[in-house]
């Protein structure tokens, strides 16, 4: 057991695939001998060298297409979008292309990729640096979602993303970076598609992905020392796949769901799952489901803006207060 | 086989015989197969039987055929959505192809792709991609692992004049000459993009081959019209990727003889350009080709006929093919075969 940040969390587990297999490669922007710009992928460049660590131009389409062009001859590339805001600027690829071309092919063809990415807000950088957009892979088929809340959840999942034989974006929070956790020694190997209580109570659901899942344990904190109402918090984890067994589980047991979501309002991965609940729990609930949510708005710069607009954890805990006392 | 004496009047015409008879007559089979599926094609259409859109490679055949007589087995094609011809040029069945243009269940993908998207990974055929230049970094992928594997496979990726106005094809370049890829870029130049010409929405004349420079490569523009000229840049092509000499870009100058896509009846041409790139119908041009090198008639007129009959067969096999059934509908969405995205 050792303490590690998120950050070296994702060195180790991209080093651990690397060398359990000669056709994982990696690819991406400032990467290599830079060591990524968050500093994520120190060391990879010396341990595995040149043609497995590639730095790439400033050419987000050319780098998933490569990927995708390398895993379907063989590879199972590692693909860096240093920022997800920049999705955008290679979305064909995510939305139309290796996502869709097994189904096209009939079967022929396969891309078991993953692509890593520097999601969400808290560094000050804006509405093109700072975007939360799990759901605009969520919504796609043929993809499959995973976004870690801490280092040893890094590993886990990015080792099964990258052992996955279909493509995996991987969200990896900006915020967490310089945070710490226990990892154990060893492999680590996680299964999608499993969402995990990361504490068990009694009174509410709080379902979290990312940097909510530390928000929502603290609010959990506050609600249960200052109010004596004992929440259940799920990280997801996995968008896609997606855990519903464990969310329906805790939900017929705690009767309320909260969703804490750092995306803006519209479509963000929690009404989805308002959606199933409500179809297939209904009457398990005590009161309606709430979404706690960015609210519809780009992200702004300033601190003291950007701040209010996530979920904090006096929003949450208010929020799930005045729910339950109502 | 063409006597000694035959081959007279090419040497008089001064032609080069560095190709050899058995690949001329596989080009000239090629071009006519293309010829003659994609005719078949619009007739279909015109009976409704094929559905959806279609993309018909009519007056380019030379270019398929040229590439594909030149690859070697583990070659990895990617095509666009005008695909029909580079699918067919790698040996694919026609039936496999009118079957998914006819969306039955004997089609390549049995109807889960059409025209656009027709895919045969057994006969290296990666993909017809129908979002403009997507497939060119796609390429770049395949080419890296023949360059990490050592493999000497190379990547060739098709695309039309109009790609190459999109951004996508800049970054493959530049990625696929940093890199030194086994990837050879072949714009297809039909003078038109879908119905405005290249011309008028490009900053130079010839809208690949003159943006060569600009990633490190040279520049070549060749008569696409002529299968034998196709061939050469195309072999030429091949040996330098082959040899860890990086990519190639080359220039195809022709003509679709169609409109864009069955919905274009191609009215903004100017009056007599058709019938001037007609006069040079790569078919036509090979057939003379074909005799300058002493081929017989009779020889000709057999693989005519002998494609024709294939035509023919494919044509019946797929009006007889079942419809896909419903139960392919939710398959193969992910590796497991189905599509669930929930436990």
């Amino acid at each position: 057991m050792a303490e590690l940040t998120y950050r070296d969390a994702v060195a180790r587990g991209i080093a651990q695939e690397m060398a359990r297999d000669p056709d994982v490669v990696f690819l991406g922007e400032d990467i290599g001998k830079a060591g990524g710009v968050f500093k994520a992928t120190v060391g990879l460049y010396e341990q595995f060298g040149p043609l497995r660590v590639r730095d790439t131009p400033i050419s987000e389409q050319a780098i998933l297409g490569a990927a995708m062009g390398a895993a379907m001859t063989g590879l199972k590339p590692i693909a860096e979008i240093m920022f997800s805001d920049f999705f955008a600027v290679c979305f064909d690829y995510i939305a139309n292309e290796f996502a869709k071309s097994r189904y096209m092919s009939n079967g022929q063809l396969k891309c078991p990729l993953v692509v890593r990415t520097g999601n969400g807000a808290g560094s000050r950088f804006g509405a093109q640096h700072s975007q939360s957009v799990e759901n605009w892979c969520m919504m796609i088929p043929g993809l499959k979602v995973v976004a870690p809340s801490n280092p040893r959840d890094v590993i886990g999942l990015l080792a099964a993303a990258v052992r996955d034989p279909d493509p995996v974006i991987f969200f990896e929070h900006k915020s967490l970076y310089p945070t710490k956790g226990e990892v154990p020694d060893g492999e680590i190997v996680d299964a999608l598609g499993s969402a995990k209580i990361v504490r068990p109570g009694k009174d509410a659901t709080l379902l979290a992905l990312a940097l909510m899942v530390p928000r929502a344990l603290a609010a959990a904190e506050t609600l249960k020392s200052e109010h004596g109402i004992d929440c259940e918090v799920v990280d997801v984890r996995s968008l896609v796949p997606l855990d519903t067994q464990t969310i329906l589980g805790s939900v017929g047991r705690t009767h309320r769901l909260f969703t804490v979501e750092e995306n803006p309002r519209l479509c963000g991965w929690g009404a989805e799952i308002v959606s199933i609940v409500a179809d297939e729990a209904f009457y398990d609930l005590d009161g309606p489901p709430v979404r706690i949510t960015t609210p519809h708005i780009p992200l702004p710069a300033a601190d003291i803006l950007e701040d209010v607009a996530l979920p904090t954890v006096e929003r949450i805990a208010e929020r799930v207060r005045r729910s339950l006392e109502n | 086989m063409a006597k000694v004496e035959d081959r007279a009047p090419a040497a008089a015409a001064g032609l080069n015989d560095d190709i050899g008879e058995a690949t001329r007559l596989r080009l000239y089979r090629i071009q006519v197969e293309i010829r003659e599926a994609e005719q078949r094609a619009f007739d279909l259409f015109l009976q409704n039987l094929v559905k959806g859109t279609s993309h018909l490679s009519l007056g380019q055949e030379a270019v398929a055929a040229g590439f594909a007589a030149a690859m070697k087995s583990g070659d990895l094609s990617f095509c666009t959505y005008r695909g029909h011809a580079h699918t067919l040029a790698r040996g694919v069945p026609i039936e496999k192809v009118l079957g998914e243009l006819m969306q039955r269940d004997n089609g390549l993908m049995r109807g889960k792709g059409g025209s656009m998207h027709l895919t045969s990974a057994e006969h290296g055929v990666m993909g017809s991609y129908a979002i403009i230049g997507a497939h060119l970094p796609i390429a770049c992928g395949a080419a890296w692992r023949a360059q990490y594997k050592g493999t000497k496979d190379v990547a060739v990726c098709f695309f039309g004049d109009g790609t190459t106005n999109i951004g996508a094809f800049h970054e493959a370049l530049n990625f696929a000459a940093v890199w030194k890829l086994p990837v050879i870029f072949v714009c297809e130049n039909n003078l038109y993009m879908e119905y405005t010409p290249i011309g008028d929405v490009t900053a130079v004349q010839h809208p690949a081959a003159d943006r060569a420079a600009a990633y490190g490569l040279p520049r070549i523009v060749v008569d696409g019209n002529d299968a034998d000229a196709v061939y050469r840049a195309a072999s030429a092509a091949y040996a330098k990727a082959r040899d860890g000499g990086g990519p190639s870009l080359v220039e195809c100058m022709t003509y679709r003889h169609s409109g864009h896509s069955r919905a274009d009846p191609a009215k903004y041409r100017p009056e007599g350009e058709l019938e001037k790139w007609k006069a040079r119908d790569p078919i036509k041009l090979y057939r003379e080709r074909l005799k300058q090198f002493g081929i017989a008639d009779n020889v000709i007129a057999e693989i005519d006929a002998d494609v024709r009959r294939r035509v023919d067969e494919a044509t019946e096999k797929c009006k007889a093919a079942p419809m896909p059934p419903r139960d392919i509908l939710t398959k193969d969405v992910y590796a497991d075969g189905g599509f669930a995205w929930r436990n």
